[in-house]
């Protein structure tokens, strides 16, 4: 195993330009489960980003929260401003593992690492945020909800790294999160939900109901035409067409769909006047 | 008294096998079986590793039979060209490296021509699946008193139900290890045990070698429940086997995923009720029928199967019982020893089924307890007489008063999304081995006195967390009027302890406990005090002992006697099963999401009368350790299946609770002193596992008006039951 700290961004994406192959590593939450099981990935080239200050920040401004790539979940739930402004990314900053992966734990790894079941990624897709990419060729910018495109595919290209988050700063008047786990802390999500309604619109998004976090436009359309909803199963015929959730070892497709169904309808009676 | 090893604990500085310092070693591994069943055509050894720098063990290493001794001979130490269960070890590789082991391991290919396998022990075998017997059964055991039939024939109401309970993995916090290395001509084994004697069985047998040249040393455990009771045996023998050939001392320590998918767990169970009772719940005909998962060898079935069925009735009185229980051979990894040892699954199931007859007939569930928990004189299945004073309808009293709850079940269950219930099981625990088995265990404990005045406890009972080196320094001192740092608890090491039986069955505090006390007697019998009988006296006389015989061991010495007046038929099932039971009414209060069907535990009160409390702390830890295991076999602990291995061998997908999931368990003890058993100590360990599961369920019904039958009962099963309910009561309404 080879593991390479670069100090600076410059270096890094130098580095990775000519590595295709190589990892890059933030809080290795992800990456080191399960690793003396997985000899096969010890011989590959490891990018260790911890040293590049650049990526630590977190910054408000022009109307945005910038998160580093280096920021991670204790960063946010205690950084000033984040209670009113982004109150969702604390909700799901405390519902991740425990404290200790919480002060691990990167934004940007939970965005790469691409599971389906990610707790940080559907909020941050909630608010519209943009992955800023930064290769050597340059920098391009790809909004979350477009970031996925398949099962564990990401539009990162091997020689890109995330460098930030970008998320603009609006007023919310609804703003829910939503995690189902196995247990009641220190579980992965069997139903995830993030739901935000601004000027720019519902935002509706869900996990572990689909290959990838992804939104829920049939629910939002429903939400934005105001079609009335008289009970959870109302919401099943939107749900078939945002969700293909499956059976697997933590849950049944029926108990997510059904459970998706009444967290939605009952977060948003109290708030969405069609729901009666 | 504090925890005698509790700093080294809580500091990190105790050493567990996996840090024991060790030159010169080799790393061990184990190749499992792909299959559950079927020849082994071919064990292929990849290209690309330098096969000649590793140790490579099979079944044609073994010095002795390829048995590993317990009940039966029938399960090999390596798989001899035939595999029966997924992760079956077939082969053992040792090298200096352990990621160049890892690699090792998986380039080697175990090739398996399939068969067909048996995969549900509740579905009779196919002519083809059979692999045991005539028809799979590894045991079956009966008990009768009365005539069932008869009286079910004439009873009032009969209400019959069926029962699930699933597997469930210890997750003792440190995973299994041993450390195997040569002494000369001895053989010594050190690693995370709960019966060392067991280990010395074992390792003479299959290795064909004498206890003189065998030495096993428990080191500290992180926790066992059972699951270091029969499986170390298997990991010692497998490192004695890689040191004896390659002249190295070998340490094999599973990481938790082999640990959690190779190792036992407790046995699923199916356990079906037919019972009769009069219109105002007096139990007349108990018609019972257990039957467990074994998996693929008999390890310890037989007395699981025996101690479920033993207390399957309840703390009931009912002249007209019968119990059938049968364990199943199933291509499953073996299923063994856990808290609670068979008991658990009955009890869920009886202590379920008495709600379900208490809704039926309209009346309380508690009223029905106290219509029918043993009075003293009356008898149990096996035809006990209970006569040991305890007031067991007080035991229930106590907890309804504590859990408040004639306010609570009348209290309103619905609060907007959510509905709140509660739930109450009765049960009892039979402490020691049962039926005829101490008197066969013998076990002996000595005592000795040091030439600097101080005694040593000498036993072959181990501490793995659960408080026995504090407990035994206690009894010892109290005995002979020391101070606890007067007394040195020894180490359990087979060349200097003598077999004071296995650490498991409840047995430590009350059957050994006492024979510590009773080696301290014969101890100052031995110094002959005169007047001098404790405290310092005693130690003087002792000093002085030592200047008169320089150089000689001065042992007291105590080994088991049957109490007056047990009897035990183990050939019809009935009498005394065990000396004493401890009695239990635990009561929880629940709080069900009805969007997320999750099902939260919000109070528990438990209630137990145990001979005598010897360590508040201790025994409360015991409890609440005992309760929150309950709870996660109750509402989490979900074994998934395939092929009869565990799919989810990972703490990531096999949910155990944390605080979050855990409400304030409230426990409370009533004492009523047992004649026989330490200071008048009961068995307490494994008790507290038997309750939690039914009365959580049994509060879920409460609140939610359905008959959850099976655990564990994780959301997705909730909601199949609840939304089946309330289509079923539509239809109705239509
Ligand atoms: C015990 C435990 C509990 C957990 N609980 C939760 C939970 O409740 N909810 C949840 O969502 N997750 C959970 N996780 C998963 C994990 O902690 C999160 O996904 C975390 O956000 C990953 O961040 P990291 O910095 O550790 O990523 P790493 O492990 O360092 O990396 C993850 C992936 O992202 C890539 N990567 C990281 N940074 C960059 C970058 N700047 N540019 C390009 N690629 C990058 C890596 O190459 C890797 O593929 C848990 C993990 C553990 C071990």
């Amino acid at each position: 195993m080879t593991v390479h700290q670069p100090g600076t961004l410059r270096e890094a994406l130098d580095l990775i330009a000519g590595k295709p192959e190589a990892v890059p590593v933030a809080g290795a939450t992800d990456l080191l489960v399960h690793w003396p099981a997985r000899v096969a990935e010890h011989d590959r080239d490891y990018v260790d980003l911890s040293r590049i200050a650049e990526l630590k920040a977190i910054a408000f401004r022009n109307g945005e929260l910038m998160l580093g790539a280096l920021a991670t979940y204790w960063d946010v739930i205690h950084a000033g401003r984040m209670k009113e402004g982004f109150p969702l990314l604390v909700a799901a900053a405390r519902q991740v593992g425990a404290v200790q992966i919480q002060a691990r734990g990167t934004w940007a790894g939970n965005i790469v690492n691409a599971s389906p079941a990610a707790d940080g990624v559907p909020v941050l897709m909630a608010y519209d945020a943009v992955v800023v990419l930064a290769s050597r060729a340059g920098q391009e910018e790809v909004p979350l909800d477009r970031f996925y495109t398949g099962y564990k595919q990401t539009r990162r290209r091997p020689d890109q790294l995330v460098v930030a988050i970008r998320i603009p700063w609006r007023a919310h008047d609804v703003a829910v999160f939503e995690k189902v786990g196995g247990r009641r802390a220190q579980a992965i999500a069997k139903v995830g939900l993030a739901i935000a309604h601004s000027a720019a619109g519902w935002r509706v998004v869900a996990a572990s109901v689909a290959p990838t976090v992804r939104r829920c436009t049939a629910i939002e359309r429903l939400l934005t035409d105001g079609t009335p909803v008289r009970g959870p199963d109302d919401l099943h015929p939107a749900i078939e067409r945002d969700v293909t959730p499956i059976d697997d070892l933590r849950s049944t497709a029926a108990y997510r769909k059904t459970v998706m169904a009444r967290l939605l309808y009952d977060d948003l009676r109290g708030v969405c006047p069609a729901f009666s | 008294m504090h925890r005698r090893e509790g700093l080294a604990k809580l500091t990190g500085r105790e050493r567990y096998v996996d840090d024991l310092p060790l030159d010169d070693f080799l790393w061990g591994a184990t190749v499992r079986s792909p299959a559950s069943r079927g020849r082994v055509t071919a064990v292929r050894f990849g290209r690309g590793i330098d096969w000649s720098q590793f140790v490579v063990v099979d079944s044609q290493d073994l010095p002795g039979p390829n048995e590993i001794l317990l009940i039966e001979r029938d399960q090999p130490v390596l798989a001899a060209g035939y595999v029966r269960h997924v992760h079956e070890p077939v082969l053992l590789l040792a090298h200096r490296d352990r990621v160049a082991l890892r690699r090792a391991v998986a380039a080697v290919t175990i090739e398996v021509a399939p068969e067909p396998a048996a995969l549900d022990f509740r579905v009779p075998p196919r002519p083809e699946q059979i692999q045991y017997g005539a028809d799979n059964v590894l045991k079956h055991l009966r008990i009768e008193k009365g005539d069932v039939e008869r009286a079910l024939a004439t009873a009032p109401v009969v209400v019959e139900g069926v029962y699930e309970t699933g597997a469930q993995e210890h997750v003792y916090l440190e995973p299994q290890g041993m450390i195997a290395h040569m002494d000369g001509d001895v053989l010594v084994v050190r690693g995370s045990m709960q019966c060392p004697y067991y280990v010395v069985k074992a390792l003479t047998h299959a290795l064909n070698r004498d206890e003189q040249h065998v030495r096993v040393v428990q080191t500290p455990t992180g926790g066992g429940f059972g699951g270091k009771e029969e499986y170390p045996s298997t990991i010692a023998l497998h490192a004695a086997l890689l040191a004896l050939k390659s002249g190295r001392p070998v340490k094999l320590v599973y990481d938790r995923t082999e640990d959690m998918a190779a190792t036992t767990k407790r046995h699923p169970a199916r356990v079906r009720h037919r019972t009769g009772v009069t219109r105002d719940g007096k139990l007349v005909a108990q018609d019972i029928e257990v039957v467990m998962d074994g998996g693929a060898y008999v390890t310890l079935s037989p007395v699981v199967l025996s101690r479920g069925i033993i207390h399957a009735a309840g703390p009931y009185a009912c002249e007209h019982v019968r119990i059938d229980g049968r364990a199943m051979f199933t291509n499953a990894v073996p299923f063994g020893a856990f808290r609670g040892f068979g008991a658990p699954q009955t009890h869920f199931a009886g202590e379920r089924h008495m709600d379900v007859v208490a809704h039926r007939l309209g009346i309380d569930p508690a009223e029905l307890r106290r219509r029918n928990l043993l009075r003293d004189g009356e008898r149990t299945a096996t035809g006990q007489v209970v006569n040991d004073g305890t007031d067991r309808v007080a035991v229930l009293e106590r907890a309804l008063a504590l859990a408040d709850y004639d306010k609570k079940r009348a209290a309103n269950k619905a609060g907007g999304t959510t509905r709140r219930g509660i739930g109450i099981a009765t049960f009892h625990h039979g402490a020691g081995f049962t039926g005829s088995g101490e008197v066969m265990l013998s076990s002996r404990v000595d005592v000795a006195g040091l030439p600097d005045g101080r005694i040593e406890v000498l036993s072959a009972n181990i501490e793995m967390g659960q408080g026995t080196i504090t407990v035994f320094t206690a009894l010892a001192a109290a005995r002979l009027g020391l101070t606890p740092d007067d007394v040195v608890v020894a180490e359990a090491d087979t060349a200097r302890v003598p077999n004071s039986g296995p650490t498991v069955a409840s047995r430590t505090s009350m059957v050994v406990g006492r024979l510590v006390e009773r080696a301290c007697d014969d101890l100052r019998r031995r110094v002959n005090t005169g007047g001098r009988g404790k405290g310092e006296g005693l130690k003087r006389a002792i000093m002085d002992w030592h200047r008169a015989h320089p150089g000689g061991r001065l042992v007291g010495s105590a080994t088991y006697e049957r109490p007056p007046g047990i009897a035990w038929d183990d050939h019809t099932y009935t009498g005394d099963a065990y000396g004493a039971f401890a009695w239990a009414a635990y009561i929880a209060e629940v709080e069900v999401d009805l969007r997320t069907y999750t099902t939260r535990v919000t109070d528990f009160v438990a209630v137990q009368e145990i001979g005598k409390v010897l360590h508040e702390t201790f025994a409360r830890g015991q409890v609440q350790g005992g309760v929150a295991q309950g709870i996660g076999w109750a509402l989490l602990e979900d074994c998934k299946w395939q092929d009869g291995a565990m799919a989810n061998a990972q703490l990531t997908n096999y949910l155990i609770p944390t605080t979050e999931d855990l409400p304030p368990i409230r426990v409370a003890f009533l004492e009523n002193p047992y004649p026989h058993g330490a200071q008048g100590a009961k068995g307490l360990g494994e008790l507290p596992i038997d309750g939690p599961a039914p009365a959580v369920l049994n509060a879920v019904a409460d609140a939610l008006g359905v008959e959850p039958t099976t655990i564990p009962l994780t959301p997705e099963r909730l909601m199949e039951i609840a939304e089946r309910g309330a289509r079923n009561a539509e239809q109705r309404r239509q």
